[in-house]
């Protein structure tokens, strides 16, 4: 039991109950057994509003035990207001160690980024999921999607990327990029940029995804091979931030913010605050390996 | 015709909606005048279909509206779900494999690789929310075509040779006229060269210079491919017109079949020669 402190009130460890605790890790195992397959589960109450990082915060208060240290993570940032709330609320509930630095976590909730640092196999990344179905653009009934996704009928998606192709000239999506995993299911990626997108695939680390909202949890285990959606012709691109660096560390080879200053003048630093910390303060930590990394990194390098 | 070329084979076919007894098949039909069983109150949509059809061949189905002949396509492309009856497809798995029975994602490949479906409304063939272009993709994409550059190669063919201007491959067919958006259907259901197509009232609808326009490319294109068809109408002058054997139905079961010419010279059930001497 913890003691809450402002009103005096007593919650179980981690504040979720231990069967529904039992609950949600029984659809985890299911999640991994089955990659890319969303489960349905209970999605219990919380103190916060459902949608407003709920399915994250249920993985991790699953999961989460004495010995685990934390980190939190909103859009790159351990200080944004959602990740410091969250943090507060875990630290308060389960009173394990919370941490800012990547590679000392062991459970990394987050929300639309995967840390620029590589995960090892001891970490596991958990993912606030606001919309689970990649199929929801193209279908709205959910009796259809499950159909669709139960036998492999992924042809609406493939024709939306053809019809964004042909009205844009290419595949118009920032955030959220269709992938298929493990050869089977075509999953939504929460809305993590696409530069995110390859370290998915053959990692070290454990990729749990929650949707609070729409009650849908979903697994990508280590060493699966997770394929953006692209045709033969039309290639998947991560973003390119070709003559742009970090303000702040001089960094190329990371995914940088866009700020506007006073003046109306453009700045970009890198999004991932630990990252930058880490340039700044010790010594550069090892980043992802990737195809699209190494080619960013040879273009960049053969330029300068 | 010999009897070894076949390209469809069905056998028995037979739809019933709502609850049936055993005198259901027997106290319906054209005898009775009704496909309402009187016991039971349930619908013969169809009962005991038997035709082949041969590799090229155009088949009509003719017969007044509710006889079933719009159910019997519907049955053979798997948009409703039979339950009695056979229908084999030559050259898919030993010939001798009861389509109806296969699963979903077969009857998906079925449908996407062996056969192609030209509805009455353009609305049920086509995706009004994708573009000309895209609603041939998905067939071309669901054949395995993963190359931006080919599918559209392929559409503008397609669109070209059913007479679409091709530089407006990329609008919605929303903006088409009714013949425009019958003909990008057309498109769409051969464009992975099936062997077999069906055509459900496609001239329905259209004013009557439309209407010979795309009849008149159907015929080419049949001709052309050597596609079998199987041709569903009420029009004679349709049935006349494009097919060379004709099937006629009336409450849900087969009256008279035959040869086109003969049946519209010399019909022989009297239900047949109401329908010809209708004939304007």
């Amino acid at each position: 039991m913890v003691e809450e402190k402002k009103f005096h009130r007593q919650f179980n460890y981690a504040f979720i109950d231990e069967r529904t605790k039992k609950e949600i890790r029984r659809k985890l195992l299911k999640a991994v057994c089955i990659p890319g397959y969303q489960v349905p589960y209970s999605s219990p109450e919380m103190p916060i509003a459902r949608g407003w990082g709920t399915g994250g915060l249920h993985i991790t208060l699953s999961l989460i035990g004495k010995e685990d240290t934390f980190k939190i993570i909103d859009q790159g940032s351990d200080a944004s207001v959602n990740a410091c709330n969250l943090r507060d609320f875990v630290k308060n509930t389960t009173d394990c160690d919370t941490t800012f630095e990547t590679s000392k976590a062991t459970l990394i909730q987050t929300r639309h980024r995967i840390t620029e640092e590589e995960l090892k196999a001891h970490q596991i990344m958990i993912f606030q999921v606001p919309q689970p179905e990649p199929l929801r653009g193209v279908e709205r009934y959910e009796k259809k999607t499950r159909e669709m996704h139960a036998e492999a009928d992924y042809a609406k998606m493939w024709v939306s990327l053809y019809e964004s192709f042909v009205r844009f000239g290419d595949i118009m999506r920032g955030a959220g990029y269709p992938v298929k995993v493990n050869g089977r299911y075509v999953m939504s990626p929460s809305p993590i940029p696409r530069w995110d997108i390859p370290n998915l695939s053959d990692a070290e680390c454990l990729y749990l995804f929650g949707a609070g909202r729409e009650k849908r949890l979903y697994a990508v285990p280590p060493h699966t091979t997770v394929e953006p959606l692209e045709f033969e012709d039309v290639k998947f691109k991560i973003e390119q931030f070709e003559g742009l660096k970090c303000e702040i560390t001089g960094e190329q080879i990371a995914f940088l913010d866009e700020l506007y200053g006073s003046d109306g003048k453009t700045t970009h630093v890198v999004n991932d605050s630990d990252f930058m910390n880490q340039i700044k303060e010790k010594e550069r930590p090892i980043q992802w390996v990737n195809r699209y990394l190494t080619e960013k990194i040879e273009k960049t390098f053969n330029k300068n | 015709m010999d009897n070894k070329e076949w390209l469809l084979k069905v056998e028995n076919l037979t739809k019933i909606y709502g609850e049936h007894s055993v005198n259901t098949l027997d106290k319906t039909g054209p005898l009775f005048n009704s496909n309402q069983c009187p016991e039971t109150g349930a619908i013969v949509a169809c009962a005991n279909i038997d035709f082949t059809l041969h590799p090229g061949e155009v088949l009509g189905i003719v017969g007044e509206s509710g006889s079933g002949k719009s159910s019997l396509v519907n049955l053979l492309f798997f948009d409703l779900m039979a339950p009695a009856g056979s229908a084999c497809l030559k050259g898919y798995k030993n010939d001798n494999t009861n389509i109806l029975e296969v699963s979903n994602q077969q009857k998906r490949f079925l449908r996407n690789h062996k056969m192609g479906m030209v509805y009455q409304n353009p609305r049920d063939g086509l995706n009004f929310r994708f573009s000309s272009g895209g609603n041939i993709a998905e067939k071309l994409l669901m054949a395995g075509n993963f190359h931006v550059g080919s599918i559209r190669e392929r559409a503008s063919y397609l669109l070209e040779s059913t007479e679409v201007p091709v530089p407006r491959m990329d609008e919605t067919p929303e903006s088409f006229s009714g013949g425009m958006q019958q003909r990008v259907q057309i498109s769409k259901a051969i464009a992975n060269n099936p062997p077999l197509l069906f055509l459900d009232e496609v001239t329905t609808g259209l004013d009557v210079s439309v209407q010979a326009k795309v009849l008149d490319m159907i015929r080419r294109l049949q001709q052309d491919l050597n596609i079998a068809m199987i041709v569903v109408s009420h029009d004679l002058s349709v049935i006349r017109m494009l097919t060379d054997r004709t099937i006629v139905m009336k409450n849900g079961r087969i009256v008279e079949k035959g040869l086109t010419d003969q049946i519209l010279q010399d019909p022989q059930h009297g239900y047949t020669q109401l329908l010809v001497s209708s004939l304007l």
